[in-house]
């Protein structure tokens, strides 16, 4: 759906050349649901410019949609949807004209369009809101709003734009819900930035992690907390000395440490070490009192891969 | 679907938004009513008593001068709507779409279009109790080359909205831009008066020759060399302001 090899942008500034984006090559299949993770000023969202035809690429060569990038960007405009950071509906207009000059930009017919608007304000919960003023509307609303304004043509492929910044969590929570179920109902490939680590683990297929302008990991949430970290493994026990003997000799085992009560290591697959972890433990008569595994979470990953917190990082403009 | 049609939606959505706040349509001409009935009881006197005047009265010298007026400044500052457009992300969405380019900015011209032609008709019909008098068909072909020299300036004011793409900005340029062009057009007084170097200096803006057309042409003398060079240089403008507006619609970044 997507194929992008080397996509790189620079800006010309006063004090001289800005790399925005450094050469990206991105490939995303039918029907995934991918996630661009990255600071402010990581360069997502002039990546996400390039691939709509927003802005001209000054190096590199993509194919979208099926259509040339640089040779075909009306082809490329007909065939994708696209939610953009600041939303897009005209706060001074009624939700429904808006919704049906959108599908009047895609060429469909007034009816088709009307027809088209009225469903997809009843599948985002927007019943109601038809004879509004957009700017009347909830923060949640107005999102789903902007995100019914790019399905209006039914596009096979959504770009949206840091989809849930700025809403209260039970509106993102909300959104999300939708999301997913327009990605399992209609089969949409959704390519969506974040830089959000909950949103990317919670809402993505896969992801692909990006830092000053290049592309540092990708993979599945799980794959890249799995490659980066491994999981962390915390057994309770009375018998810490023992206990820390038998977990010395699992596999693969990294970073052992005994804490109190509690005996920890890293391994890269915790799940898959436990039976035989316990069946140790029960044989050697280690009392435990409990057994965690600890999932890494993205902001490891992010701090593995550029040595600095995904938090840490936030708020810094470009 | 054609440029056309795009064209013909851009400018409905356009004029559903000025419809839904008519109290700017008024504010705009509040201008203009305020120098047709306090500046121009002033030019009565002084347009009897002073050598150098174009023939006809003082309204036939004033309310052609206010239409341009009307043209150029209420057409120059419509670019303001636009950059809240731009910042509530409307501009990049239609952008994102299939619709041509030409429609995105000549759509919004045209509903500055009509809204002037609608100005300029409440004008003329209030200058007539002030004692304009003028030819119909002057008045008609008077409201057309404002029409054309509107559209030129809407999308001057809207390329150069999103290149600026902040309120802050465009204030202080647009006046910069606006008042030499004010004055040296002879909206106020007619240029005839001027000494040399400050005619010549005036030649040199294009809206001075609209203003003298259009005055030509209340005057009823529409086949003179200056309504011809008028509205030779109100389609060049517009041929020029267009053009920058479409290519800013194309290239805009950020």
């Amino acid at each position: 759906m997507i194929h992008a090899r080397g996509l790189a942008r620079t800006f010309t500034t006063r004090r001289g050349p800005v790399e925005a984006v450094s050469g990206v090559d991105i490939d995303v299949a039918p029907g995934e649901l991918v996630g661009f993770l990255g600071p402010n000023g990581a360069g997502k969202t002039t990546t996400l410019r390039m691939l709509t035809t927003l802005l001209a690429p000054t190096a590199g060569s993509a194919t979208v949609a099926g259509c040339d990038l640089l040779t075909d960007p009306l082809g490329v405009r007909r065939k994708i949807g696209y939610v953009g950071q600041s939303g897009g509906a005209g706060p001074d207009c009624l939700v429904a004209d808006e919704l049906i000059l959108q599908g009047r930009f895609y060429g469909l017919s007034p009816a088709r369009s009307r027809e088209r608007a009225a469903e997809l304000l009843e599948q985002l919960d927007l019943t109601g809101t038809e004879t509004r003023v957009v700017q009347t509307l909830s923060g949640g609303q107005r999102r789903r709003l902007d995100i019914a304004m790019g399905l209006m043509h039914l596009p096979t492929l959504l770009f949206m734009d840091e989809p849930s910044t700025g809403l209260d969590p039970q509106s993102r929570a909300n959104l999300w819900g939708h999301i997913r179920g327009l990605h399992a109902e209609h089969g949409t490939t959704l390519f969506l930035t974040t830089h959000y680590l909950d949103e990317a683990d919670a809402l993505c297929d896969r992801i692909l992690v990006i830092d000053k302008g290049t592309i540092v990991a990708e993979g599945t949430p799980d794959e890249l907390k799995r490659r980066v970290s491994g999981d962390l493994v915390l057994v309770g026990t009375t018998d810490p000395a023992r206990a820390a003997d038998i977990t010395a000799r699992i596999p693969d085992s990294t970073e052992h440490a005994v804490d109190g009560q509690t005996v920890r290591f890293r391994v890269p697959d915790g799940a898959s070490v436990l039976p035989t972890l316990l069946g140790e433990l029960s044989r050697a008569e280690v009392a435990m009192t409990s057994v965690e595994v600890r999932r890494p979470s993205l902001d490891d990953v992010f701090l593995t891969m550029t040595g600095r917190s995904l938090r840490e990082t936030e708020g810094v403009g470009v | 679907m054609t440029t056309l049609t795009e064209t013909w939606l851009i400018f409905q959505r356009s004029m559903k938004q000025s419809l839904r706040n008519p109290a700017w349509v008024i504010i705009g001409i509040v201008q203009p009513v305020l120098y047709l009935a306090l500046f121009g009881p002033l030019l009565v006197p002084i347009i009897q008593n002073t050598p150098g005047f174009p023939p006809g009265d003082a309204y036939q010298v004033l309310v052609p001068a206010l239409l341009v007026q009307l043209g150029l400044f209420g057409s120059l500052f419509v670019g303001f709507g636009l950059i809240s457009e731009y910042r509530a992300g409307v501009i990049e969405r239609m952008r994102v779409t299939p619709v041509s380019r030409v429609a995105l900015l000549v759509g919004r011209a045209l509903k500055d279009v009509v809204v002037l032609v609608v100005q300029g008709i409440l004008l003329t019909v209030l200058a007539l109790f002030f004692g304009l008098r003028a030819p119909f068909g002057g008045v008609v072909l008077a409201l057309a080359l404002v029409a054309v020299l509107a559209l030129a300036m809407s999308s001057a004011s809207y390329a150069l909205a999103l290149k600026l793409k902040s309120e802050d900005t465009l204030a202080p340029v647009l006046n910069t831009i606006v008042l030499p062009l004010l004055l040296l057009s002879g909206i106020l007084l007619p240029m005839t008066l001027a000494p040399t170097w400050l005619y010549n200096l005036s030649r040199v803006n294009p809206f001075v020759y609209v203003v003298d057309a259009e005055r030509a042409i209340f005057r009823g003398d529409f086949g003179g060399s200056v309504v011809v060079v008028g509205i030779v240089v109100a389609i060049a403008l517009v041929l020029v302001m267009v053009g920058w507006g479409v290519r800013t619609f194309q290239r805009e970044s950020a």
